[in-house]
């Protein structure tokens, strides 16, 4: 069953050099609990569908909607509530002058989660469903590791219960060792929560984990949208050919010590 | 909060600085303690002992018409900072929401909030403060309503280039995707990260409002007499400098003194909490 559709939808920018188009003519159904990975070059546009499918700014043409509901350029509340989002850059998006509990807690105050006294129960609830202590709540993010904020940015994005994550490539800014961590974890809120995933990424590997689909964007036109094992076997665009060959291959000797990694990792 | 107080106290010219505002601030607290003639604050006349250098018990000499120089200090230590407070008090809130509504609402009204600083800029504090004092009555509330007039764009201007940057940053984006109000993430969001800079301004400013109320009163325009001020002690004592140096130079020294203090504290905020950030 679609959760997400959009339908025609493009963008443009003017700038004072002229329009830019953005985003080209996409149409692309995204089914419930399904992860869908954009994947692109920088420019391609991914981060431009990721704002308008957040409602940051509405698309010039065509439309979005939400389980056959279109959804309107000013979104309320109940809309806000339908998809939320977790940002590449886990120091930028938790304010470095509140604590996690602030950050946290704002997501319940706005959409009036839980009853007032109930909430800080609710917090740590969350914080324990992404692996981390109660103890957090107090701490300001600069007493975190960037694994640590990321977790408590997906806890975020969770709190209010949204069917849809936009996940906007949440792995690239960290270390290679917790960023399969975090990839589990969100591949095991996925099938806990049934939540359906738009995720954002250049990295293959990462989409290759993950994904269900793979939509291929080239200078804002969806140029490729196949099952993942299928485009990998057999890449029918030229630029997804490009983009695969572009990853570095390992040897054997590598391969086997990554198998190695994920099985202990999984022990 | 303690790291801020070590530092402070660990280095000579910081120690220095809140050494002499702790000074300025016990003097204007604790004037009718301190001073050896409390009355000298007010209309009285002892022409016994006027214009008289420094001796005991006027350590610092009388003026012109008897009055104890020290005690004088003392109370105009204590109007001039309760005029800064008072400034401040209502400068800072008024330039704070302008900037954190022009930096962070954009559009026209980023325009229009932006260009009225900029009027407001643009006149020279010390003139914009003598027109307004000349078309109203040269009275000490006025003198606050003029000196806070000129001094609330600095603050829009600080807060407003914060909120710029700030409003880039991951976490504004997160709670607009929440579905946070433009108040909360004005207020909430992004003015605890502009906390540091206003800390750090207000202090500096402290000793620049004392300085600007003494320019004023100096020219006759700030506190009238016989209220004692710093600036119109120095205005009439110019007159018969060198002679009755006294009648001038403790004055300016009080002045130096808290400006400097503050100015010291200032510039020692300034780096503590921008390195923090």
């Amino acid at each position: 069953m679609t959760l997400l559709s959009l339908r025609n939808v493009t963008k443009r920018f003017s700038t004072p050099a002229g329009d830019v188009l953005a985003v080209d003519d996409v149409s692309l159904d995204v089914a419930r609990g399904e992860c869908v990975a954009i994947v692109g070059e920088s420019g391609s546009g991914k981060s431009t569908i990721a704002n308008m499918i957040l409602g940051i700014y509405p698309p010039s043409e065509g439309e979005i909607a939400f389980d056959g509901a279109t959804l309107p350029a000013r979104r309320s509340l109940q809309h806000r509530r339908l998809v939320q989002l977790v940002q590449q850059n886990p120091l930028s998006s938790l304010n470095p002058r509140r604590s996690i509990a602030a950050s946290l807690r704002l997501a319940l105050d706005v959409h009036d989660i839980g009853a007032r006294a109930d909430r800080p129960a609710l917090m740590a609830s969350l914080l324990a469903e992404v692996g981390l202590p109660a103890s957090h709540l107090a701490r300001a993010p600069a007493g975190l590791s960037g694994g640590e904020r990321q977790r408590v940015a997906i806890a975020r994005a969770i709190a209010c219960s949204s069917p849809l994550v936009v996940l906007d490539e949440p792995t690239s800014a960290l270390d290679v060792l917790v960023q399969a961590r975090v990839l589990r974890l969100l591949n095991d809120l996925r099938a806990k929560r049934g939540l359906t995933f738009v995720f954002i990424t250049h990295d293959l590997a990462v989409v290759r984990n993950v994904a269900d689909r793979v939509a291929v964007f080239e200078k804002g036109r969806l140029v490729e949208l196949a099952a993942t094992e299928a485009l990998f076997a057999a890449p029918a665009h030229p630029y997804t050919r490009r983009l695969i060959s572009a990853v570095p291959v390992l040897t054997q000797d590598e391969s086997d010590l990554r198998d190695r990694f994920m099985e202990s990792l999984n022990a | 909060m303690k790291r801020t107080l070590f530092i402070l106290l660990s280095n000579p010219l910081s120690l220095l600085g809140v050494i002499l505002v702790a000074l300025v601030v016990l003097c204007a607290i604790f004037a009718n303690v301190i001073a050896p003639f409390p009355s000298h604050a007010g209309a009285v006349v002892d022409f016994v002992n006027f214009n008289k250098p420094p001796q005991w018990p006027s350590i610092m000499g009388t003026d012109l018409v008897g009055r104890d120089i020290f005690s004088r200090i003392l109370f105009a230590y204590r109007i001039s900072l309760v005029l800064g407070v008072v400034v401040l008090s209502i400068a800072v809130p008024v330039g704070v929401v302008i900037g954190l509504a022009a930096g962070y609402l954009g559009g026209w009204i980023e325009y229009c909030l932006m260009r009225l600083t900029d009027v407001f800029l643009s006149v020279p504090p010390l003139v914009l403060a003598m027109s307004i004092m000349g078309v109203l009555e040269p009275t000490l509330l006025n003198g606050m309503l003029a000196v806070t007039a000129m001094w609330w764009p600095w603050y829009t201007r600080v807060v407003y280039n914060i909120t710029r940057s700030e409003r880039e940053e991951g976490y504004v984006l997160a709670a607009e995707v929440i579905g946070a109000g433009p108040a909360h993430v004005m207020f909430r969001e992004i003015l605890p990260n502009c906390v540091p800079a206003i800390v750090t301004k207000m202090t500096l400013d402290l000793g620049f409002v004392i300085l600007i109320v003494s320019s004023l009163s100096f020219l006759g325009l700030g506190v009238q007499p016989p209220t004692p001020d710093l600036g119109s002690m120095v205005a009439e004592g110019a007159r018969y400098l060198p002679d009755s140096w006294w009648l001038t130079v403790f004055p300016a020294l009080a002045i130096l003194v808290a400006v400097f203090g503050f100015n010291l504290v200032g510039d020692a905020l300034r780096e503590i909490l921008g390195a923090e950030q």
